[in-house]
This record gives structure tokens, sequence and C-alpha cells, in this order.
């Protein structure tokens, strides 16, 4: 009687045989009985990193942005550094939610959730460093309205690409919630169903806006979710193209390359899938999601790191051949100096990590071994921050004229606003696990039938799965 | 004044799908069909219309690329043209990517408000539930008591296709409220 056929050589994506009611069980228990001890420890120690940075940014506006380490000639040091490395961290989010949603991949179901929520809270991580390197954070609304000074009010200027990413990413941080936020209702709806205390009857009945599991509903809801999914995949891909303008537009040797482009969008989606793999396989862990997040997702997304990864090496190596087929001079000596220069050890720490470190998921057990992933997932994440610090700081550190040239060392005000983002990042994510569904339960229950399926063919298709995995 | 319905509940997408295409080819109204998730070609198999959501999302984009591009001229090129470095004071290449933002930012924005709107959902608004577990694991179909319906007819269909529990309910009906549940609920 079945409308679906399902094929045996697909791997289940949720690895147990699951009823739906199961499935929401499963998945609404972690947010509505008492949280666990592991829980309080990760929420505290991110709450007071949290508060720490808060602190120290204070401490940074009120003495002023002379407590970082920038000096005249390298004017970018931490700050845009950071910047760049949390807006690539938010490109897995929307890569997983629009991108494989447009591809019909339905592994995406189990990890699209937090992978959006974790495109928030990096975006607004990101915006932290912008605003706080204002100096005079407060003043700025006065930029984006017209200027008042002495020739009258003076507008902001639309070529700059600067002005391009206030634009860029304010869109995708509100389309990425909006996106977000729609597909959260019916899951809200589902925990609004079973909510016994009239607060969360309240707070969820709210936030649910009266969803039913209407068909009438369902009609717009799929075809906005699609709508969303198309307008959010050229957007993720504009997001770091305008970012990498940012540098591409200069006239800086290393940074002035038309490769940026893609070559940012590349590192953005390495690095952010390195970050979600990075928090499922800790979530996955302490949530006990191991059904839901299994070894299909993970040696899923080991390929896409693996691809991404391989794009972002052939980038560096690309990079290297220009400087010297250009046969300018200036463009040569900025690569030799980066590799063999005073900061040589800032780039090959990167290439180690984001070239060599990955090639490890060649390996198809590799890919499905959590721990090998985790710690490859680390190494990933410190390897493409220094991406962001090669790129950055050693185009400028030595420049057109040898007497200005400087060496540029962080302070202790950096490192911990470094250190805190991560707090902030991960003290968000702890309060989305506890208040929200971590897990799209509805997405996940259009895919259990054909789990269902699966085990009950097992036994028949265990011979074909075994041809179909020697193939 | 609340209207008759006539429910069967479900507990297989596969099931309620082939159970709405055989009410539709019997000539029974639906009223509504409730399903946990989106259950995929039942829209259609209800005999719902292609949603209106998509010129929402047309006439909204259209606006923020109207906006966009008519701002940059006016404040590059009207109010005060700026010599960047003797570049064109309306330069269109330099517009186009706030003009892709926004054109996404209004269409995106004005999509999702757009949909709640034509769900008719908003903060505040109570859900009405024919079954506790129509967010759970339950397919709900309520047919329209109405001069086309045949009990018998419908009975036959749900039960051809495993209905777990069939009622008499009306549209004032709600499973989350026991007092509105008695009054519109005789089985």
């Amino acid at each position: 009687m079945g409308a679906h056929v399902y094929s045996v050589m697909r791997e289940p994506l949720v690895t147990e045989k699951k009823t739906l009611h199961q499935i929401t069980h499963d998945v609404c228990h972690s947010i509505e009985g008492k949280p666990s001890l592991l829980w309080w420890l990760g929420f505290l120690t991110t709450g007071a990193l949290t508060l720490y940075a808060v602190g120290v940014m204070f401490y940074q506006m009120y003495t002023g942005i002379g407590t970082w380490g920038l000096n005249k000639t390298v004017g970018w040091g931490f700050d845009i550094t950071n910047f760049v490395f949390w807006i690539g961290i938010g490109h897995a989010g929307t890569l997983i939610s629009a991108v494989l949603f447009l591809f019909r991949q339905k592994w995406r179901t189990s990890i699209n959730r937090s992978a959006e929520a974790m495109t928030l809270f990096a975006v607004l991580c990101a915006l932290i460093y912008p605003t706080i390197h204002m100096g005079r954070p407060w003043l700025g609304p006065l930029w984006i309205a017209p200027y008042p000074n002495l020739r009258g009010p003076l507008w902001v200027n639309f070529r700059s690409p600067l002005l391009w990413d206030v634009f860029a990413i304010s869109t995708y941080f509100t389309i990425s919630a909006c996106f977000w936020y729609i597909g959260l209702v019916p899951d809200l709806a589902t925990v609004r169903d079973r909510a016994k205390h009239w607060l969360r009857k309240l707070f969820y009945g709210t936030l649910s806006l009266g969803w039913n599991g209407s068909t009438r509903n369902w009609n717009h809801y799929e075809v906005a979710y699609m709508i969303f999914a198309g307008l959010s995949t050229p957007l993720v891909f504009s997001v770091h193209t305008i970012v990498s303008m940012d540098f591409a537009t200069s006239v800086i040797p290393g940074w002035h390359t038309t490769i940026f482009p893609p070559y940012f969008v590349a590192g953005a989606i390495f690095s952010g899938f390195a970050m979600v793999l990075t928090l499922l396989l800790i979530a996955r862990k302490t949530m006990r999601l191991e059904t839901y997040i299994n070894a299909v997702h993970m040696d899923n997304m080991g390929k896409i790191i693996l691809l991404t990864g391989s794009l972002v090496g052939l980038a560096y190596g690309t990079e290297f051949f220009v400087a010297w087929y250009s046969g300018s001079v200036y463009e040569g000596f900025a690569f030799i100096n980066r590799a063999t220069g005073p900061f040589a050890w800032s780039y090959w720490i990167m290439v180690s990590c984001n070239v060599i470190s990955p090639q490890i998921l060649w390996f198809r057990k590799m890919r499905r071994s959590p721990l090998v992933l985790f710690i490859m997932s680390i190494f990933v994440n410190i390897g493409m921050w220094f991406e962001r610090f090669v790129i950055i700081v050693t185009s400028l550190h030595r420049d057109y004229l040898p007497s200005s040239w400087a060496y540029y060392t962080m302070t202790w005000v950096e490192f911990s606003e470094l250190i805190g983002t991560f707090g902030i990042f991960f003290f968000m994510f702890f309060v989305f696990i506890r208040f929200l569904p971590g897990i799209a339960f509805g997405e996940v229950k259009g895919v259990n039938k054909f789990a269902q399926k699966h085990h009950d063919d097992h036994a028949a298709a265990s011979t074909n799965k075994a041809e179909a995995h020697h193939a | 004044m609340p209207k008759p319905l006539f429910v069967g509940v479900f507990g297989d997408e596969d099931h309620i799908l082939d159970a709405v295409k055989a009410c539709r080819a019997a000539g029974l109204d639906f009223h509504d069909v409730y399903t946990p998730f989106a259950v995929h070609g039942l829209d259609r198999a209800m005999g719902l219309p292609f949603s209106k959501v998509t010129w929402v999302t047309f006439c909204c984009g259209a606006l923020g690329t109207t906006i966009a591009l008519s701002g940059m001229s006016y404040a590059s090129w009207w109010d005060w043209p700026l010599n960047v470095g003797g570049k064109e004071a309306l330069p269109f290449p330099a517009f186009v990517p706030i003009t892709f933002e926004l054109t996404v930012l209004v269409g995106g924005v004005c999509t999702m408000l757009g949909m709640f709107a034509l769900c008719m959902l908003f903060p505040g608004k109570k859900a009405k539930m024919l079954h506790k577990g129509q967010t759970d694991d339950k397919f709900v179909v309520a047919l329209k008591v109405n001069d086309k319906f045949d009990e018998k007819k419908a009975r036959a269909i749900f039960e051809q296709f495993h209905v777990e529990e069939v009622a008499h309910r009306d549209t004032d009906y709600d499973a989350n409220d026991e007092q509105a549940a008695k009054a519109g609920g005789a089985a």
C-alpha cells in the first residue's frame, strides 16, 4: 500500500526502530526533565566566560583600542580575524538547512536545527568584533544615517565593500533567524501539546502561533520553506564573497586576489562543518542522541570537510602559483614572506591543520569514528582561525615601505575577548538545547518511515548491503 | 455556529494518504487533514491549490530591489554626488551587492509574515486540536458533514485504510480543552 519506494542499498537515517511517538519523546525529553549535571557544568562555565568577556569589552571601550596590540603597520589583527572566523563558522548551518534541502539530502534532518542555531550564535559573535572595533560603538548608528558635518549631510559610500558587509551580514542574520523560526514552529506546537505547567504552555503556546498541523497550513508552509531555502542559498554564498571583497578590493599584496570569493566560501563551509561536528559530537554523547546523529551523518559531513578542505588547499597552492606567474615583485615577496618570514609559524600551523589533517578522511573507517572526527574537527577549527590570521597579519606586517615593517603580538585583552566569544557562543548553545528542541523531529519523522522499512527488511537486505559496500 | 465534522484518526502516513485519495475520489468534502509532519503529496491529494505565498515573495522582493536601487541612487547621485577617485557618481555594478541583499531581506521577511498570515497564525492564537496526538504521531482526517456527506461511504473508506478511531465532532471541538471537548464532542 505504501506510496514510497525504498532502496535497501541506502543506510537508514535513524539507526533503531522507533515509533513516531518515541521520536517525539526522545527529543522532547531533554528539554522537559531536569537538566543533567553535565549541562549545568557547561552552562555555568560558559556563563562565567561570558561575564568575563563582557567585562573585558567594557574595560577595552573605557580605556580605548590601545589595549589591543595593533600598531600603525598592522591595523587589523585579532579583531577582524575573529570576525571572519565566526562568520565562516555560520556558513555550515545555512548550507545544511538550505543547500542540502534543495539537493534533497535527507540526512540533513537530524542536524539542521542545531546547525542553524549555531549559525545565528556564530553571526552574533562575529558582530561583536566590528562593533567593539569602533571604539565608541554608541556612535555607530550615526554612520548609517546621513552624517552631520560641515559639508551638510554626508551619506555613506555605497561603493565600499565594508558597507556591503553591513548589509550582507544583517540580512544573513535576519533571514537565517526567520528560516530557523519557521522550522521550529511545528516542533514547538508538539512541545506545547506535551506541556503540563502553565508557564510552559504559555511560552511554547505563544511561540508556536496556534499551529495544529493542518494540511491547509502545511501547504503554505512547505512552499515558504522551499522559498527560504532558495533565497538562503545565494545569500550564504554572497555573504562570504562580500567578506572576501573587504580584502580583495584593496591594493595590499596578498589581499587583492581574484580567487578570494570562492576561496573564502570554501573555507567558510570547511570551518563551519568542523564546528558543527565539534558541537554535535558533544551533543549526541551528552544528550544521548546517537540514534539520530549516527555514522551516516558523520560520514557525510566528513566527505564535505574533505572536499572543502581540498578546495582550500588548492587555493593555497593557486595563490603561490599566481604570485610567481604574475611576475609581480610585491606579490611574490608577500607569499615568500608568508611561508618563511617572521610569521612562518602561523602559516605552517594553518597548512598542517587545514591541508594535512583532513587527509585522514579518505578512509571510511576514520569518517565513522567519533573520536577521530572530534580531534580532526578541533584541528580544522584551529587551522581555519590561523588562515584568517595569516591572510590578515602576514599581508600587513611588511608593507611597501621597509622602514615601517613591524611585528604584531596580541595582548591579554585580545586573548580574553577571543576566549570570551567562545564562551558566549557555547553559552547560547547550552541555553538553546535546554529550551528549544535541538533536533527537528518533525522532519526526522518524515524520513523515519524509510528507516522502519529498512529494519523490517534488514535480514533480506544484509547480503545486498554487503555487496554494495564492497562495490 | 459550529459545523459538524466526521473524523477519522490514523496511525500511519501511507494509510492517510491513501484514505484521503479515496475520500476525494468518492466526492466527500474535506474540512482539513491534520498531520504531525508534512506528508509528501497530501496537499495535492486533498485537491488544495498551489500556495499563493510565492506571489508575496515576488512582489516584496521586487519592492526590496526598488528600495535599494532608488535609495542608493538618491544618496550617492541625486542628493550628494561623492567623488571617489574620479569614478562615476552612479556606479551600477557597485550597487549590485546591496541590491541583492535588500531583495533577499525584504522578500524573505515578507515571505515569513505572508505565510503566517495566509495560515492565519499569530502569537496568542489558540490551537484547536481534533485529537491530542495530531502534533505527535496521529494523522487526522476531518470530513465536512454536508449534503454530499455519506457516513456509510466515509466509514467504509476509513476502515479500508486501517482507521484507529472514528468520531463525530464539530468545528468548536478542542482536545486540549476539556470543557470545549465536552461541548462539541458527542462521539
